[in-house]
């Protein structure tokens, strides 16, 4: 059970990457990598948890300078991730929406022009 | 481990495999929308008001909106 | 290749990697262990800068550089889409249809929170340094609060709010503010981006040195750029249509 937080982003992560597998329609796989890339955020933060302690926002000046508070580093980096994500969905939307325009399709088993 | 970060965690869970066999794109927005709401609540409960409020503005309100303009500019007019 | 052997080589190489990941997660530290290194090397530094907000001293201040990078993703992405989505030689653009139905209560939600939105979004940028949010979530917040207007309203009523090509200067200009910022930091402090204006008191407005101005620079490039890419989707989905589609309407 102390492992349960990390089995869970380990799942989503591998339940993305099924859904990008089993898609017909390439906007459908646009959206389970979106799904892929929460599983990262989820493992980061279970990483830098602490049970019963505050989250790393001060009201007022902290009495000794070794607070225990979640740790801050890995969610700097999750936001990143998350900033990162959102570009690459919106990039892949607009070849996707320019890969209709030039086949007509955007079901990926159709899409044969990149085949020998 | 609480039982509300295990419930959050079940959540995010069913709501990834809920994402995933939505084969309709255009009920696939509403449910990415529906999943990011989840996952900033399980945000909250890991103590990340930040990400939180990240994962909010740009998984439940961006990320469905501009899905929901590709699908209507490459649905088929027939 | 098939879909048949499409979902065989998923379950090999998927079991694989779901073996690899479990056999790593089953060594780390315990969910919830006070075992965090990075924390107490992060935590004392960032008070120390006289910010409340760890993480937004982490972002603008103790890693400002990373912060950089991912506002330059951010840029070059909105240009890609730009790029990716502007009409093509056979391409027109036609007037939007007017009309279609909406609820009052759906108008009377958009024009009430459309203000409310607005200054929510401004107080978030403002106060990166002392309360949860920052440059980036502050102009998520705006960005996505103009466009009330379009779900409350019409496409026209957005349109006229919504200057695009000032936006996109604004855009170029708040990334440029953050590389300025450090330009400034290496003239004047030795290390790019470092913090060199007055720290101030803990918890007031104006402290935490350059954060404050840092995440005002990052929330006008953001929302600025969510805006433009969004209206690169809005202007192709809604305006544009190929001579194909013209014909077979």
């Amino acid at each position: 059970m102390t492992y349960y937080a990390y089995i869970v982003a380990v799942f989503v992560l591998l339940t993305g990457v099924f859904g990008i597998v089993r898609s017909r329609n390439l906007i459908h796989t646009v959206v389970c990598l979106s799904v892929a890339q929460s599983g990262t955020y989820v493992l980061l933060l279970a990483v830098g948890y602490q049970r019963g302690v505050s989250p790393p926002v001060f009201g007022s000046p902290p009495v000794k300078p070794s607070t225990s508070v979640t740790d801050p580093l890995v969610q700097a980096l999750t936001l990143t991730d998350i900033v990162v994500s959102a570009t690459v969905t919106a990039l892949l939307l607009a070849i996707a929406v320019q890969v209709h325009k030039r086949h007509g399709t955007v079901d990926p088993n159709e899409l044969v022009a990149l085949e020998g | 481990m609480s039982a509300l970060i295990a419930v959050a965690l079940t959540l995010v869970a069913l709501g990834a495999v809920a994402v995933v066999m939505t084969d309709d794109p255009s009920r696939q927005a509403v449910t990415l929308s529906v999943f990011g709401l989840l996952l900033s609540v399980l945000f909250m409960t890991l103590s990340a008001p930040d990400v939180a409020l990240s994962q909010i503005g740009v998984g439940t309100a961006i990320v469905p909106l501009m899905v929901m303009l590709a699908i209507r500019k490459t649905r088929d007019k027939q | 290749m098939t879909r048949t052997v499409r979902f065989v080589m998923f379950a090999v190489a998927g079991g694989a990697v779901a073996a690899m990941l479990l056999l790593g997660v089953l060594d780390l530290p315990h969910f919830g262990s006070s075992l965090h290194p990075y924390r107490d090397a992060a935590v004392p530094a960032a008070v120390a800068h006289a910010t409340s907000n760890v993480i937004s001293s982490v972002n603008f201040d103790l890693r400002g550089l990373d912060t950089l990078g991912e506002e330059t993703i951010f840029l070059t992405s909105v240009i890609g889409v730009a790029a990716l989505l502007r009409p093509a030689e056979d391409e027109d653009e036609r007037t939007p249809p007017r009309g279609g139905r909406l609820l009052d209560m759906t108008r009377l939600f958009g024009y009430v929170f459309l203000p409310v939105t607005l200054a929510i979004g401004f107080i978030t940028v403002a106060h990166g340094a002392l309360t949860p949010g920052g440059g980036f979530q502050g102009g998520v917040v705006l960005g996505t609060g103009i466009h009330l207007l379009y779900v409350a309203g019409s496409y026209h009523a957005i349109e006229k709010v919504r200057p695009v090509e000032v936006l996109e200067y604004g855009e170029s200009i708040g990334a440029a503010a953050f590389a300025c910022f450090g330009i400034a930091g290496a003239l004047v402090a030795a290390s790019f981006l470092g913090n060199i204006l007055p720290l101030g008191t803990f918890g007031e407005l104006f402290s935490s040195g350059s954060v404050l101005y840092l995440s005002c620079a990052v929330g006008v490039e953001v929302a600025s750029g969510v805006i433009v890419l969004l209206a690169q989707f809005l202007h192709q989905a809604i305006e544009v249509e190929s001579d194909v589609e013209a014909a077979n309407a």
